[in-house]
């Protein structure tokens, strides 16, 4: 007698998070983008389905990246120092699914940007492209809670998701994202327990579950990923399990962490053994994010262009039927 | 699986005969869960009884031992699904593919590099393992490249070939290296069989259809041959996916002997990038090997560190002995920098003070193996403990000067530690990657 295959059937579904809106919809994006809906452990289609399949969102600062190698500035030409044609570009050659405004000079220390500079980039990106956005902030507690309900204000209707909320500074994010219909990132320490307490606080504000994205803080390969890909994973099963206050979609800051390692930033005459410093560098990138995927990563945050074609095409061959 | 005492009182005789020495079969079933007997000591029990016993006193997933030497490879006798339940064992075999129609010179200056890649990340040498030569010639032009390859590497060699003669042709030579032999089907699996068994050595059987996979490989052990490694053959990603879970589920949650064994996988995609996304996907599903064309470093490095951290311990961050190290040629005058003993934070700070060239003293504190900020929110690196360190390492002897230097992230520590310390603090940058810079306007 053969022996059957094993196959899961999970009580629970991880929720659909809508991120843009239409002119029909109220906003001006020419798409809404839909993440999570999953009812399985990832790519298992012999016993799960994916309604919607994993995006990448593009980095796009307000300030001039400074920690920036020469292998990633290059792709992006002479667009760094101007965030709009940045994230046009990222729309239309890069073809990112989704720009992630970092309003990194707003922060104190860098550059101390008001919130009148930082509306008026939101407002001409919303603009400039018609792709969905996401709304980061600095960092800086103080200055995010100014900024943030301001930049959530001008852009109500487009359903931006909006970051990060903690859990020691979650309220003022999350009444401004309940105010003005967006969706927020919940951020917790490589964590499950926290994640799961903060998405109890802000769903106990009135935010619904199902506008909320968990970030679980991931770390580069070879600098933490492990601790992070296994966070994922027991969250997935907890949530299929049916743990509903973590069954929100995952987003992953791949690029900010991939490019801080050495590995992808230095140069091959600096370490020799390690081959091509370029090739190097996407791959430290493109290693990161699949291996996220592969933990149920929704939403992943990437910075080179090369790196996110890799990703894309490994996400279609992933998702071949 | 280990089986429970009632599970094993089942399979005896239960007549209670006392010949074991225990007063009845369960007292003896209770004491072979334990493994304080052994099974031997019923004489009474039956044939069907002890080799259901024996089979389930083996681990799920049979251990393969491909290679000789330091350099051989180990893999299988896995018992998690996800590392967070318990760790995985055995790393993935990785392994380069040459073709035999490669000239002597090409061999050579190719295995020159593959030779080398092997790197020290975090005080651990991570390596590939092996090398694949696969036939596209005929018999004499693999089995000539075979020998070659295996002359110049010290690596474990699997040989791919579906004519049994011609790897027979190649492997008896070398079978004191214990090559891998790939692969039998439902073909030819008796010829394979008896080569593997003539050699003794590990063999790899082939199928798209994980039933079949099943039957061939009871075909096989009925040759007498069980030392196995399991291929799918060429599939999409995602159903190679579904395959070694389902190989790895079906081995672990119902013991099931057929499909009990490591896994293989061969990345076909011969792309620069996608063929290493390809690899780490499969070390993260389960593969035992991954055999795959690109061997430049920038290819390998991403491939065996992302092994590295899969096979980590979670349960045990890997950690360093905490003392005082002294790095480059040191003086009374050097700084004194502090981190924890979690290794990931300590090689970064090394790594980035070794690259400034300035020489220093690095404290490791105790901190049981965890980051800095993890350990300063649990308590673990604080003012006492780094107090208490510089003096255990003895700070105050090693250096005239009265300064110590604290990771950005832990400054609002600084006040607290001055007064515990009785130093001067500074605080460094939050990023390992600011210390040369950090150290060079010190200096000045
Ligand atoms: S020898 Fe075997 S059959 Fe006899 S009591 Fe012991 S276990 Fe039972």
């Amino acid at each position: 007698m053969p022996q059957e295959l094993l196959k899961e059937q999970w009580p629970n579904a991880i929720d659909v998070i809508t991120i843009g809106a239409t002119s029909q919809e109220g906003g001006t994006r020419d798409r809404a983008i839909k993440v999570g809906g999953q009812n399985g452990l990832p790519y298992l289609f012999e016993e799960s389905d994916m309604p919607n399949k994993p995006v990448i969102a593009m980095e796009v600062f307000d300030i001039e990246p400074v920690d920036w190698p020469d292998t990633l500035k290059k792709p992006y030409g002479d667009v760094l120092s101007n965030p709009v044609e940045w994230a046009k570009k990222c729309e239309t050659e890069f073809k990112a699914d989704l720009i992630a405004l970092r309003l990194a000079g707003t922060h104190p220390d860098a550059g101390n940007k008001s919130e009148s500079d930082a509306v008026k980039l939101v407002k001409d990106i919303i603009a400039n492209v018609k792709i969905p956005l996401i709304i980061l902030g600095s960092n800086d507690e103080e200055k995010d809670n100014l900024i943030l309900p301001k930049c959530a204000e001008v852009t109500k209707g487009e359903k931006c998701l909006i970051g990060d909320a903690a859990q020691k500074n979650y309220k003022t994010l999350t009444a401004a994202c309940l105010a003005y219909g967006h969706n927020i990132i919940a951020e917790s320490p490589i964590d499950i327990n926290i994640a799961k307490q903060l998405n109890i606080l802000i769903t106990e504000m009135g935010l619904p579950s199902d506008r909320i994205i968990i970030n679980p803080t991931v770390g580069a390969l070879g600098y933490g990923l492990e601790y992070a890909y296994s966070i994922m994973e027991r969250g997935r099963i907890a949530a299929l399990g049916g743990d509903k206050m973590l069954a929100q979609p995952f987003i992953c800051f791949v690029g900010q962490e991939a490019w801080r390692a050495k590995e992808a930033k230095a140069s091959a005459s600096e370490f020799p053994e390690w081959g091509k410093e370029l090739e190097r560098g996407i791959l430290w990138e493109a290693v990161t994010a699949s291996a996220f995927l592969q933990a149920g990563a929704d939403i992943l945050i990437m910075r080179h262009p090369k790196s996110i074609e890799i990703v894309k095409e490994n996400i279609n061959q992933l998702l071949q039927k | 699986m280990a089986l429970s005492g009632l599970d094993i009182y089942k399979r005896l005789p239960k007549t209670n005969c006392r010949k074991c020495g225990f007063p009845t079969c369960l007292a003896f079933a209770m004491q072979l869960a334990k493994k304080a007997v052994a099974l031997d000591k019923c004489p009474e029990i039956t044939d069907e009884g002890k080799a259901a016993l024996e089979a389930s006193a083996q681990p799920p997933i049979k251990l393969i031992t491909i290679g000789e030497g330091d350099k051989k490879l180990e893999i299988g006798n896995e018992n998690v699904l996800f590392r967070h339940e318990e760790k995985f064992f055995h790393p993935t075999g990785v392994g380069i593919i040459l073709q035999d129609s490669l000239s002597d010179e090409d061999i050579t200056d190719r295995l020159a590099v593959i030779n080398k890649l092997h790197f020290e990340r975090i005080g651990q040498e991570i390596s590939i393992n092996l090398v694949a030569v696969k036939q596209t010639s005929d018999s004499a032009k693999f089995a000539a490249a075979v020998k070659k390859i295996s002359e110049a590497t010290p690596l474990g060699l699997v040989l791919i070939s579906n004519d049994a003669q011609s790897i027979k042709a190649a492997a008896a030579p070398i079978a004191k290296k214990r090559p891998l032999i790939y692969a039998a089907d439902s073909k030819n699996y008796k010829e394979f069989a008896a080569l593997a068994k003539e050699l003794s050595i590990p063999l790899v059987a082939k199928d798209a259809d994980l039933e079949k996979l099943a039957e061939l490989t009871k075909s096989i052990n009925s040759e007498g041959v069980d030392s196995l490694i399991l291929d799918t053959a060429e599939k999409p990603l995602n159903k190679k996916i579904w395959d070694l879970t389902q190989i790895r589920r079906l081995a672990l949650k119902k013991n099931y002997r057929p499909l009990g064994y490591p896994t293989l996988t061969i990345i076909k995609n011969n792309d620069t990038y996608e063929q290493v996304i390809e690899a780490c996907i499969y070390i993260l599903k389960y593969t035992g090997i991954v055999l795959l064309e690109g061997f430049d470093p920038y290819q390998i490095l991403p491939v065996l560190t992302l092994r590295q951290n899969i096979y980590t311990d979670p349960q045990k961050p890997l950690q360093v002995e905490p003392k005082a190290y002294p790095i480059g040629q040191v003086t009374s005058d050097s700084p004194v920098l502090i981190t924890t003993n979690f290794s990931l934070s300590f090689y970064t700070v090394l790594g980035e003070l070794e690259a400034s060239k300035v020489p220093a003293y690095l404290v490791s504190v105790d901190t049981e193996g965890m980051s800095v900020l993890t350990a300063w929110a649990a308590e673990k690196f604080t003012s006492d403990k780094i107090s208490e360190s510089l003096n255990k390492f003895e700070i105050p002897k090693k250096v005239s000067h009265n300064n110590i230097i604290i990771p950005g992230y832990v400054a609002v520590m600084s006040g607290d530690l001055e007064e515990k310390s009785g130093r001067k603090v500074i605080v460094g940058p939050r990023e390992a990657a600011g210390i040369p810079s950090f150290l060079r306007n010190l200096n000045s």
